[in-house]
């Protein structure tokens, strides 16, 4: 079984504004991209699981045109504030990068 | 200009960010109709909106903004510089314009400048408050008049329609406070005859600079030529290509939503756009929509003090420390808390400061989002921070909270310990004022001009 990271061309977050951030995997072709989505394996569900927030938090995307998913969720914190600890939310989209992939 | 065509030079994502004097121009020997830089965003967090500085320093700004003004007056071309100074606020828009007219003493230049003010009166917010004309945003903090008051400053992200309202009177040069990036860009083209979808979509790519090519190396410019249905885009330095990926996965950048991009005017609809590769490093784009709005907004963006803030920074290597992290420093917190309040009593109470202890090697990059739980490090960082009312007060926490950390007793040694490797002598870091965004709202203004008030010089 292959992950995520090994996967993808580019796995990132980073705000979309100071109060919500974004995730974007993207593939580097559409083979890959929709092996990955048949698989069901990134899904609203999962996104909630991880980052620990209710499904109805968590917007998801499938983006065909550049094959990528993509996951906006609130920000714990907003940017900046006390406690946040990501100013750019950069480094948000790490669980992704190891997730195992069924039928890779 | 011409009807049929638009071509546009973006000079970097950020004047101050800089791009590679050879690629402005290349740009410019591709005759662009003008050339636009944005100056900031939000990015840098709330402390350049709050504290009045900019996020790059001023050689940094200085020098791109030389280069493009060179290259807009010799081409006798307009040159739109919006959100100035990082935020856009007064203090910004003025450090702006003293590097804009010190360019323009040193190189002996004359040009008609417009300076598109952004910043909001309080007043003026109040009375639309209770018009109730400001909306909130998902999500958004509270609003209210206490907001308004507590608030450093409040900027108004202006639209195309200031600017293009500038030019009009015959500025060659227009500078800005807080501005749409997308509007620097769409104004002129959409003006000119290219559809609202097209040439929206052409800014939203341009806006960022040479962000949408395949493999970014720098900050650099970026040229795209809009015409009847299509945008083409191509990046200037030869090293570097724009694939249909690369341009298409643009829109995911810093956007919640990939398809649909809300501005003043109206909303991008980018999910029936189509991308094609006309060579191995230019993308022609066409089909991408625009609905304009049913009503007018323009999006507020505020900062407030939160406070002074003091840091220590420590690490802890003891393993018997690190098999009880979580209950070692819970422990110390609560004797820093007691400490506190056999100091000041009743005086500085548990409301007027804020004690946070970051653990780094545990969560400290994803705080309360980490899912995992174990700690598997032989090593931690801490943060001890505090934040107080005056720098005084979060220094005085910071040194007590130093203080019991580093001694604070476990059962498996007897005698004193000191548990925390302090990295600096002081141990604390003063941090100064700190602030946080505290507007997330839209205002429905009379009209597109109300909130922006534009002052006509002749520089010579």
């Amino acid at each position: 079984m292959k992950t995520i990271g090994e996967l993808a061309k580019l796995v990132r977050s980073k705000n979309a504004g100071p109060f919500v951030m974004t995730i974007d995997i993207m593939f580097a072709d559409s083979e890959t991209y929709e092996l990955v989505k048949e698989t069901g394996v990134l899904n609203r569900r999962m996104v909630s699981e991880i980052y620990h927030m209710s499904e109805n938090q968590v917007q998801f995307f499938e983006v065909d045109n550049c094959y990528a998913f993509k996951i906006s969720i609130p920000r714990p914190y907003f940017q900046g504030d006390i406690r946040d600890s990501d100013s750019h939310a950069g480094q948000q989209y790490a669980p992704f990068v190891d997730l195992l992939v069924p039928g890779t | 200009m011409v009807s049929a065509e638009v071509r546009i030079l973006a000079g970097s994502g950020v004047c101050g960010a800089g791009f590679r004097a050879e690629s402005l121009e290349e740009g410019i020997g591709k005759r662009p109709h003008f050339i636009g830089c944005d100056g900031g965003s939000t990015d840098p967090g709330p402390y350049p909106l709050g504290s009045g500085e900019t996020a790059f320093g001023r050689s940094s700004i200085k020098r791109d903004m030389r280069l493009m003004l060179l290259a807009a007056q010799k081409e006798k071309i307009p040159l739109l510089l919006g959100t100035a100074g990082t935020s856009g606020g007064h203090p910004h828009v003025a450090a702006a314009k003293e590097i804009l007219l010190e360019i323009a003493e040193e190189e002996g230049l004359k040009f008609p400048l417009a300076v598109i003010h952004a910043e909001q009166d309080k007043n003026f917010l109040k009375k639309c408050f209770k018009q109730g004309r400001i909306k909130p945003l998902d999500p958004a903090p509270m609003f209210d008049e206490e907001t308004i008051d507590k608030a450093e400053r409040i900027v108004g992200m202006m639209g195309e329609e200031p600017f293009l309202k500038a030019l009009d009177n015959g500025a060659e040069v227009v500078l800005t406070g807080r501005s749409s990036d997308c509007a620097i860009y769409a104004g002129i083209p959409v003006r000119e005859g290219i559809p609202a979808g097209i040439a929206w979509h052409a800014a939203k790519i341009l806006e960022c600079g040479a962000a949408s090519v395949e493999q970014r190396k720098t900050a650099d410019s970026l040229f795209a030529t809009c015409r009847g249905d299509h945008f083409d885009v191509e990046p200037l330095d030869q090293d570097l290509r724009c694939t249909p990926q690369s341009v298409a996965s643009h829109s995911l950048y810093e956007n919640a939503d990939p398809f649909r991009l809300v501005e003043s005017s109206g909303t991008m609809d980018l999910s029936t756009s189509v991308y094609e590769a006309l060579n191995d490093r230019c993308v022609r784009v066409s089909k991408s929509g625009f609905e304009p709005a049913a009503r007018y907004t323009v999006k507020l963006e505020g900062a407030e003090k939160v406070g002074y803030q003091t840091i220590v920074i420590g690490g802890v290597r003891d393993p018997y420390i690190l098999r009880q992290l979580d209950g070692w420093l819970e422990t110390g917190e609560a004797n820093i808390h007691k400490r506190i309040a056999d100091i000041y009593g009743d005086t500085i109470t548990r409301d007027d400061y804020e004690l946070n202890i970051r653990i780094y090697g545990k969560n400290g990059v994803m705080g309360p989002l980490e899912p995992q739980k174990e700690l598997t490090s032989h090593e931690v960082c801490l943060i001890l921070e505090a934040t107080a009312s005056s720098q005084e007060i979060a220094t005085s926490i910071a040194t007590i909270a130093r203080h019991k950390i580093l001694h604070e007793p476990i059962p498996e040694w007897s005698g004193l310990i000191t548990g925390l490797a302090c990295t600096y002598s002081p141990a604390h870091i003063e941090r100064g004022a700190v602030y946080r965004f505290n507007v997330n709202h839209v205002l429905e203004p009379v009209d597109p001009y109300e909130m922006f008030p534009i002052e006509y010089m002749n520089v010579n």
